[in-house]
């Protein structure tokens, strides 16, 4: 693989910032997005806060992705490197289908009732 | 504190306020666009660690395309009596405040802090975030995921259509 274009002084960053800065910013956000869908009323802004649950769970993929883990010893630190971003790419292929059918069924619900609000949707109500 | 503390301090700070502002602004145009600003500073927070494909992706699919949603759906919704988005917790907001800034810092102690301390960066050859890589681990070692997301797309696809027509 040509090795001509990344050449940031990346090592400096790992070196530099430990492994919990990351996934301490990952925790504060993936727990603002589920005090968000439990707080809030609005339906579009409650699949907001899915979406930043979803950018939390990334973020800490790539940080794990990034730092080798030197526990495990035996593992491939490339490998382990692009099986994160893979998920990540899977994640993000999911959110985006996931957000267009969940607009699709907020769009339908206000066609039929003519408003959206999470605690009015009470047809399945168990 | 060095360099890259203080501008991963930045980023940070710039990603929890967008994400605080998803949450907590009243109005849903605000809160996407805060949520706009969120992504956008991840996208910086994945070019820092390494992974630049996935930093652009982010930028382009999150901030750009998946918000651009947001916005159109918040604009065909907007009703007549706007923003009754009232919190839950009203009342008790003290006391669930406390709770949860205390559950906050003991999670993060108890997950984060306490269990990275023995993990640490060693310098491999950072050449991983390059979209040659990703494209390659895609068709060689994730090839079926990868077939797997693109039928998954095209239901989105079809089901987006299908709950979008005015009769089924």
């Amino acid at each position: 693989m040509p090795n001509i274009l990344i050449q940031f002084p990346m090592a400096a960053v790992f070196n530099e910032i430990p492994l919990s800065w990351f996934l301490t910013l990952s925790l504060i956000m993936f727990a603002l997005g589920s005090l968000g869908v439990m707080i809030r009323k609005n339906p579009v802004v409650v699949f907001m806060c899915i979406e930043l649950m979803l950018n939390a769970v990334n973020l800490s993929f790539l940080s794990f992705a990034a730092y080798p883990n030197a526990a495990v010893a035996s593992q491939d630190p490339v490998q382990s490197a692009m099986s994160g971003q893979a998920m990540v790419m899977i994640v993000m292929a999911i959110a985006a289908a996931e957000v267009a059918v969940g607009l699709g069924i907020i769009m339908s619900i206000f066609r039929y009732r003519n408003q959206v609000d999470v605690d009015e949707m009470n047809t399945m109500r168990g | 504190m060095t360099l890259n503390q203080v501008a991963f301090i930045i980023l940070a700070v710039f990603a929890l306020l967008g994400s605080i502002g998803v949450v907590f602004l009243k109005s849903p145009v605000r809160a996407a666009l805060a949520l706009v600003a969120n992504f956008f500073t991840l996208g910086l927070v994945y070019f820092m660690l390494g992974s630049e494909m996935i930093g652009i992706s982010q930028i382009m699919v999150y901030a750009g395309a998946i918000m651009v949603l947001f916005l159109f759906v918040i604009m065909i919704l907007r009703s007549k009596n706007p923003e009754e988005d009232s919190s839950v917790f009203k009342d008790r907001r003290l006391v669930f405040g406390f709770l949860g800034i205390g559950a906050m810092v003991a999670l993060i102690y108890a997950f984060v802090i306490q269990p990275t301390r023995e993990l640490y960066g060693a310098n491999f050859d950072r050449t991983y975030g390059t979209p040659q890589a990703i494209g390659k681990v895609f068709f060689t070692q994730y090839v079926y995921p990868f077939e797997v997301i693109s039928v998954l797309l095209l239901l989105g696809v079809v089901g987006s259509i299908m709950l979008a027509k005015r009769k089924f």
